[in-house]
């Protein structure tokens, strides 16, 4: 051997590491031994969430939910943005059509407007989404601008998602085909 | 004696110090010494280091706390139905261990800006916040978005599973490697600043 003492040195690293490695696995098996912390007892009663929905149920105040006024319901559980990305038929001809799919966290302000990252003419085609009418990019004197229109920019003031929630109020709305496909109605 | 020559006695002296023998040490000791040592060093260097990684240092400073912070808070990277949180340097800070020695050198910058306070006030931030997040935008799309795919791999999407447009979407740009995830989805964790002149999509 012609360099003892580095042949020393490192046989010392090397054992030193095995006892780090030995110290470090026991004190992982040490800790693993203890295992899950029980759950805490004596956990809060589960608020029942259901409403006290009736519907048509003949009281005044359909928002109230037929729960008298001096006793507060629990609240109706939250509805769902339905997000199956199938068009709507319009319910008359002129109606903004609803949004088929959820909007959460879309920005849309001065900065940014999320909706014509995909709804504007030219990215259309990219994303395969509807593009907006030609009237949202004309003004009030029916000039057509380069981009959207200001008065037709914020998307939400006309278009708007449907959720699940069950209606408030009844509502016997007839679109004028169904008028006209009854007997004498085209008359 | 003049003050260059003495220094240079110094050095001279303590560079022939370092290039003796240890006089008084044994060989074991220095070894098993510089072993001890070395671990403390690494120990404590990668317990700073991870402690600087942390959403809690993150908004210690009023900058991070009082303006991205607060924004990320009603994201679905914040708060969502599976419990699952992403902090900030999940996002900002890249996981690989030579990448993130390379970004938290560029965070010296940050420092001196905390520390002369190049954005004291709201307004501040939001005169800097396009140059900021081009910033961010320009690593993700270097390094085609490594930190959204650390968690959202294409390959692991179950595109059965999303809405059908963004199945379609993701099927059409995504899978082709024609796009990255920053493309599009820019200012989904954040607010965006005004986007006249930059690309979305």
């Amino acid at each position: 051997m012609r360099n003892k003492p580095l042949a020393v040195a490192a046989g010392l690293v090397l054992l030193l590491s095995v006892l780090v490695f030995v110290a470090g696995w026991m004190f992982g098996r040490l800790g693993a031994r203890h295992g899950p912390v029980p759950a805490a007892a004596g956990a809060p009663v589960p608020v029942d969430a259901r409403a006290v929905f009736v519907p048509g149920g003949g009281q005044i105040d359909a928002l109230r939910r037929g729960v008298p006024v001096d006793q507060e319901g629990h609240p109706p559980p939250l509805a769902r943005v339905e997000n199956a990305d199938l068009r709507r038929v319009r319910a008359y001809p002129m109606q903004p059509p609803t949004i088929p799919h959820a909007i959460d966290g879309y920005q849309v302000d001065k900065n940014s407007n999320r909706c014509m990252l995909c709804h504007a003419r030219a990215n259309a085609a990219t994303f395969q989404a509807p593009p907006v009418s030609v009237t949202h990019y004309m003004d009030r004197d029916d000039q057509f601008l380069a981009t959207i229109s200001p008065r037709r920019y914020f998307c939400n003031q006309c278009h708007v998602v449907q959720t699940d929630a069950p209606t408030l109020v009844a509502n016997g709305f007839r679109d004028i085909d169904s008028v006209l496909a009854q007997p004498g109605g085209g008359q | 004696m003049s003050l260059v020559a003495r220094v240079r006695a110094h050095a001279l002296a303590l560079w022939r110090t370092l290039r003796a023998p240890s006089r008084h040490y044994s060989l074991g000791f220095l070894t098993v010494a510089g072993f001890v040592a070395g671990v403390l060093f690494w120990g404590g260097f990668n317990t700073a280091l991870e402690a600087t990684n942390t959403e809690r240092f993150c908004t210690g400073c009023h900058e991070m706390r009082d303006n991205v912070f607060e924004e990320l808070k009603g994201t679905i990277h914040y708060s969502n139905r599976s419990g699952v949180r992403a902090t900030c340097p999940d996002c900002h800070v890249p996981h690989d261990w030579t990448d993130k020695i390379a970004r938290k050198m560029q965070a010296s910058k940050e420092v001196w800006g905390k520390i002369f306070g190049s954005i004291d006030t709201r307004e501040e931030f939001l005169d800097h916040r396009l140059v900021l997040a081009t910033h961010e935008w320009a690593r993700l799309k270097a390094n085609d978005s490594l930190e959204c795919r650390n968690c959202h791999d294409y390959d692991s999407m179950d595109l059965t599973r999303q809405s059908p447009r963004a199945a379609q979407v993701h099927k059409l740009w995504l899978g082709t490697g024609e796009k990255t995830c920053i493309d599009c989805h820019k200012g989904i964790a954040h607010r965006l600043p005004d986007m006249s002149g930059v690309p979305q999509g």
